[in-house]
């Protein structure tokens, strides 16, 4: 290693002999890092399923451009959109076709479980608006009563959901309604609900009778062919109230991730985990760092008798930052991969470590441990040649 | 003594004046110093506690900056010399201290190696080793290339850092008692390489001493007083 090193830098690797020198300090550094290495990590991965399970929202529909409320800062929030703005939006050559979508959650309570389920409804006749997995499956919701559950739900046991089929439904009670789950799919928990579940909007507005067919929480449009979703989107911004959202399916989910991190309480308090642990990283870095310069003064005075001039001087905490970067960050990547299977788990969030994350993870903290390296380097002046002798 | 004819001498000092503190406190430790230093010659400096002798030595070594007068170190100005200018020359000259000060985390070799790279590594690294080696066998020490200085006796380790000193050739060597710290035995065995290395090679050895049992060797002894030199003696 010494040795290896030593060809890298072309120089003696005075920090790594230093660290190596002294266990005991290396190893609270390197746990250091570690530690600061998985906080940051649980916190990214918290945060990524956050993300994912608010895109897999919209990717359970297939639209191009999405009419919402003002206010409506994530999909299942925010004031209702009158319909008509559909028949209006409908008179744009680019628009091929429109539909309502109703969302309201409810909670279903059975065996004891009280599960929170999100519904999506839109008008069966319109498959086209449901995402291609579902789309086959949809005739079935047009009889009344009739809904499909996510399978990833909650709480609910596993196996008598992967049992639900057309001819085998799960009949149940939501709040005083009579429903059957006849079919399943594929969706996906976040953190505002247990699980989703897709209805007409008929069997949606007997669930939720104060709720108005002319008052839908979204309008879906999909355009013509050959028509271009920015230029149809500036002409109904222009012919449209300007109190709607008026917005491409991909700009909406994008809008949603920036708002449910920066300005919900959930993203604002993972995001200060992220920063409390690099904050943690660079301190403990520093800390080490600095005492052992202060410990090397002496010899780094004779180095400085020597005639060596100040670049060695840092290039040796450079050094020693780079590698307490690097050992920290092994451990650390490896206990985050644990820990994230396991909360994946006890959740059933999306909570994974992309290639992407691990790698601007590893970047942020050779940066971390270069900032407390070059905070410490200011200690380097206390060593002076004269008080050698 | 060995010299080259006209070679100019390494060590020229004129009305050198050096205080320390400042203001009320400011005390003057260096007073009106002159001297020329031949080139291969070994000197001994010598003098009560307190008289200016480290001051004197630190001085000559760019290990402080210059106040008053004049010093010309290897044909070099000293007195407003830039930082850059001074770190150069530190590396044509090789310290001994009074302690060993040698790197503990580093072994016998890789300290001596220290006084090689510093004089850069560009496609001598593969020599330097075996230049460490050689210098180390030089102290009598060859036996003990990969021990860290913890597990070196005292003397040993001053052997060490007076192998760190000469592996690069340096042009002056300057020590502040370097047998200070070590019994009789060592103490000679350590001044006794530098003489003889220095003749070999020519170096010229600067000495601050106390200890009379080397004053025979050297070919001129100072004295310092309060800050002046008042006596040059060439013992033989
Ligand atoms: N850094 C300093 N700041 C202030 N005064 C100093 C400093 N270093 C030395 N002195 C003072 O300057 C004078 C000369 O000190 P110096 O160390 O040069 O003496 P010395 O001859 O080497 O003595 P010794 O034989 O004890 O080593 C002394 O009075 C000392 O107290
Ligand atoms: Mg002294």
């Amino acid at each position: 290693m010494t040795a290896l090193l030593a060809r890298l830098l072309g120089r003696m690797p005075v920090g790594w002999l230093q660290l190596t020198h002294n266990y005991g300090r290396l190893a609270s550094a390197v746990a250091g890092v570690a530690f600061a290495n998985v906080l940051v990590f649980v916190q990214l991965g918290i945060m990524g399923s956050m993300n994912t399970a608010t895109r897999d929202t919209y990717k359970m529909l297939n639209a191009d451009i999405i009419l919402s409320a003002k206010d409506a800062n994530t999909i299942s929030e925010g004031s209702n959109v009158p319909r008509q703005w559909m028949f209006r939006a409908m008179s744009d050559p680019g628009v091929a076709d429109a539909t309502p979508l109703y969302m309201g959650s409810v909670q279903w309570k059975q065996n004891g479980n009280d599960t929170k389920l999100q519904l999506l409804a839109m008008d069966p006749v319109k498959t086209g608006f449901f995402s291609p997995q579902v789309r086959h499956k949809i005739v079935s919701l047009t009889l009344p009563d009739v809904a499909m559950i996510d399978l990833k739900t909650r709480q609910i046991d596993q196996q008598v959901l992967a049992g639900i089929r057309p001819h085998s439904p799960l009949t149940t009670e939501i709040m005083g309604h009579t429903i059957s789950f006849a079919d399943t799919f594929t969706g996906g928990v976040g953190f505002s609900a247990d699980g989703y579940v897709l209805t007409s909007d008929q069997t949606f507005l007997r669930l939720f009778p104060q709720r108005q067919s002319g008052a839908p929480n979204h309008i879906l449009l999909k355009l013509a062919p050959g028509h271009d979703a920015a230029a149809v989107i500036d002409r109904l911004r222009a012919d449209l109230p300007s109190d709607l959202r008026i917005r491409t399916i991909a700009q909406a989910a994008d809008d949603d991730v920036v708002f449910s991190t920066t300005k919900r309480p959930t993203g604002i308090i993972f995001g200060f985990g992220v920063l409390m642990g690099v904050l943690v990283g660079i301190v403990i870095v520093y800390q080490v760092l600095s005492t052992d310069v202060a410990d090397h003064l002496k010899e780094y005075a004779t180095f400085k008798a020597m005639g060596y001039a100040p670049g060695f001087f840092l290039g040796i905490i450079f050094e020693e930052a780079m590698i307490l970067a690097l050992l920290g960050f092994v451990p650390g990547s490896l206990v985050s991969w644990g820990v994230h299977s396991l909360l994946r788990t006890a959740t059933g969030l999306p909570i994974n470590m992309d290639g992407t994350v691990v790698f601007l993870v590893f970047l942020g903290t050779l940066a971390a441990c270069a900032v407390s390296g070059a905070v410490a380097t200011r200690r380097l002046n206390a060593a002076d040649p004269a008080d050698l002798f | 003594m060995y010299r080259k004819p006209g070679t100019p001498d390494p060590i020229v000092v004129s009305h050198l004046n050096h205080w320390y503190g400042s203001g009320e406190t400011r005390i003057q430790v260096i007073f009106d110093a002159t001297l020329s230093i031949a080139p291969g010659s070994l000197t001994i400096l010598k003098g009560p506690s307190g008289s200016g002798k480290t001051t004197l030595l630190t001085l000559i070594g760019c290990l402080r900056d210059v106040m008053d007068g004049s010093l010309r170190l290897l044909g070099t100005e000293l007195n407003g010399a830039s930082e850059p200018a001074q770190v150069a020359l530190r590396r044509r000259i090789g310290f001994i201290f009074q302690a060993h000060n040698l790197h503990a985390s580093l072994t016998a070799q890789q300290n001596v190696r220290m006084g090689l790279e510093v004089h850069g590594t560009h496609g001598n690294r593969d020599r330097y080793d075996d230049a460490a080696a050689h210098a180390l066998r030089m102290v009598g020490l060859d036996h003990r290339l990969h021990y860290l200085p913890g597990n070196l006796s005292g003397g040993q380790k001053q052997r060490v850092a007076v192998a760190r000193a000469l592996v690069g050739n340096p042009e002056i060597v300057m020590a502040d008692e370097p047998t200070a710290a070590l019994d009789q035995e060592s103490g000679r065995v350590v001044v006794e390489i530098l003489k003889a290395l220095g003749r070999e090679r020519g170096t010229t050895t600067l000495m601050v001493t106390h200890d009379d049992r080397i004053m025979g060797l050297a070919d001129r002894v100072l004295t310092m007083e309060d800050g002046r030199i008042v006596s040059d003696t060439a013992p033989r």
